[in-house]
């Protein structure tokens, strides 16, 4: 693992010199902003039972689905496609150390830009000045849930991208897989052929597999070691898959 | 024959390497003894790559054995990773870095320490004569810098191996002096394998040749047993004018195997190009010279045919083709 932080290291600083990234940014937080906006100006019109920060994270799901591709896409897929994975990997540097410099990477910049987020609350205070508005507690369960859902959705998008040589597949695949992974878990608890007798293990796994409930325990403050788990060890899961998912490639290639 | 070190820097021995029903690299041994500078030789898909690949580690081998410098590739990889600097087919890099930012993560990735890698960077930029493009962006450079620094990369950590694949394909004249240069400078410190299908420039660089055809090592020594060992002959050139009466008899009395191979057209002033081809590898320009003038035969011009790598090269390709035409089991063509 003595190369995880040179590679590490390395991938921050391509992501932070990259231009891309700074547009990815602008726009995150320019769409961001307009659903902030768009929640205050329900709140000046009428009360609400939500506080503003749990109105705002229950669009998570929505820079996911954007971000999380436009983030990872690129990692695996253009390293082969250029075949600089091949001089990447005669050095004495593992397939482990690259998946996961890479990983962390993404890792990184995803709560970089969630956390940018954290001005709107400042403004808000700022000049609001109004203590309701502000709940800690829905914006720190926010944020938690963030960063712990961001270690799956990252992972999938890692994934994704070690599945193809094309940027725009691996972009698609983890666009699909993360749309799967956030609403049919949904779509499957609501399914009425899973609720017989000898399906009721899968039931429980869908709804142990709640991302959407998962959301609403964490802006409550439960925060649930199952629940946490169920992030690492998919994330961990789908790593596994990354690494071998390269290793196998370069057998066949 | 010079004294083989007890180890030697790359070790193969009947290496096999078949993707799905092709067999690319069908039961190589060789091995190339420190300090040395091996030529890879062979037409396109022959198995160069494939084999440099193996080297490395980046492909498992299908059965055989590879050790580079006594460490067996399948089993101490690590160790292997440590001893080669690589520089693949197309020599990929990363577009968005600028060269010594490049180096210095390549650097860091093949464990120089850090207290060095300064000053092992700035050697490697003044031997590749880099210097002036050392702050540029690797995507902005051109072919010939590109490839230098490529170069400059697999010689960055010091190993003992180099590997480079096609290190001088795409570039000019100019740059190819300037590269085979530095890998004659590495000639004695460090072993190095590079692979072409520019002759010549095999000629000028390696001590040895290793000539490979759809998998199997048809040729190898230095150019010049393979020239005696493959083409086994001399030729000699001569622009003569006058009949020839019973020159083929005074010829077959200097050396048995020397007949005429052909004779060319007269030209405008009386002469013709006489081709003789004789099996004795000696010099016999003297006494082919004298038998012309014994004959009363004026003699303009003689030279001596120097057969080149391309030669041997195209004969020993071609007589691997025959040997695969005749063989009774069909062999699948990589």
């Amino acid at each position: 693992m003595k190369h995880f932080l040179t590679i590490l290291s390395h991938e921050v600083r391509m992501l932070l010199v990259s231009p891309s990234t700074y547009i990815a940014a602008v726009g995150f937080l320019s769409v961001m902003g307009f659903m902030f906006t768009g929640i205050l100006e329900a709140y000046s019109k009428a009360p609400q039972d939500l506080s503003p920060a749990s109105a705002f994270f229950e669009i998570y799901y929505f820079p996911v689905i954007f971000m999380v591709p436009l983030l990872t896409m690129k990692c695996l897929a253009e390293e082969r496609r250029l075949g600089t994975i091949e001089t990447l990997l005669t050095t004495p540097v593992t397939t482990t150390e690259v998946v996961l410099g890479k990983y962390a990477a993404a890792y990184l910049l995803y709560l970089l830009f969630w956390g940018s987020t954290a001005g709107f609350f400042y403004i808000l205070k700022r000049f609001a000045g109004d203590a309701h508005l502000i709940d800690p507690g829905p914006i720190l369960g926010g944020y938690l849930f963030v960063s712990v859902s961001g270690l799956l959705f990252i992972a999938i998008g890692v994934f994704a991208s070690s599945l193809s040589r094309n940027q725009a597949v691996a972009g698609m695949l983890s666009v699909t897989m993360l749309v799967a992974l956030i609403f049919g878990g949904q779509y499957l608890a609501n399914a009425s052929w899973l609720d017989r007798e000898a399906l009721s293990p899968i039931k429980d796994a869908v709804h142990y597999a709640q991302i959407q409930q998962h959301y609403q325990d964490f802006t409550r403050g439960v925060v649930d070691m199952r629940e946490l788990l169920f992030y690492v060890s998919g994330s961990v899961l789908a790593l596994i898959f990354s690494i071998l998912s390269v290793e196998t490639k370069l057998l066949h290639s | 024959m010079p004294p083989i070190p007890p180890q030697p820097a790359i070790e193969v021995s009947h290496l096999v390497k078949s993707y799905a029903g092709v067999t690319a690299v069908n039961d190589i041994s060789f091995s190339v003894p420190r300090g040395e500078i091996l030529g890879f030789l062979g037409p396109n898909g022959a198995g160069k790559s494939t084999t440099m690949r193996i080297l490395t580690g980046y492909l498992p081998a299908t059965s055989g054995q590879v050790s580079i410098c006594g460490f067996p590739v399948a089993s101490e990889i690590d160790a292997v990773k440590k001893c080669i600097g690589y520089m693949p087919e197309n020599n990929p890099l990363p577009d968005e870095m600028r060269v010594s930012e490049y180096l210095y993560f390549r650097g860091r990735l093949k464990e120089v320490p850090r207290g060095k890698l300064g000053s092992r960077i700035d050697e490697v930029l003044e031997l590749c004569d880099l210097k002036r493009v050392r702050h540029k962006i690797i995507g902005k450079l051109s072919k010939g810098f590109r490839q230098r620094v490529g170069i400059a990369e697999s010689v960055l950590a010091e190993p003992p191996v180099i590997i480079m694949d096609e290190p001088t394909i795409g570039l000019d004249p100019h740059q190819i002096l300037i590269v085979r240069d530095l890998i004659a400078s590495l000639r004695g410190r460090m072993t190095v394998l590079i692979s072409s299908h520019i002759l010549p420039e095999i000629e000028m660089t390696c001590d040895r040749v290793l000539i490979i055809n759809q998998g199997r090592i048809v040729a190898q020594g230095t150019p010049a047993e393979l020239r005696r060992e493959v083409l086994g002959q001399s030729a000699y050139e001569i622009e003569a004018s006058g009949h020839i009466g019973s020159l083929p008899f005074m010829l077959g009395s200097i050396d048995l195997g020397l007949s005429i191979a052909s004779e060319g057209p007269l030209d405008e002033e009386g002469f013709r190009t006489i081709k003789l081809k004789t099996l004795n590898p000696d010099d016999m320009g003297e006494a082919i010279l004298r038998a012309f003038m014994f004959e009363g035969l004026r003699v303009r011009a003689l030279s001596r045919a120097h057969p080149t790598l391309e030669d041997v090269f195209l004969a020993a390709t071609r007589r691997s083709w025959d040997a695969v035409v005749e063989d009774p089991k069909p062999t699948p063509r990589p």
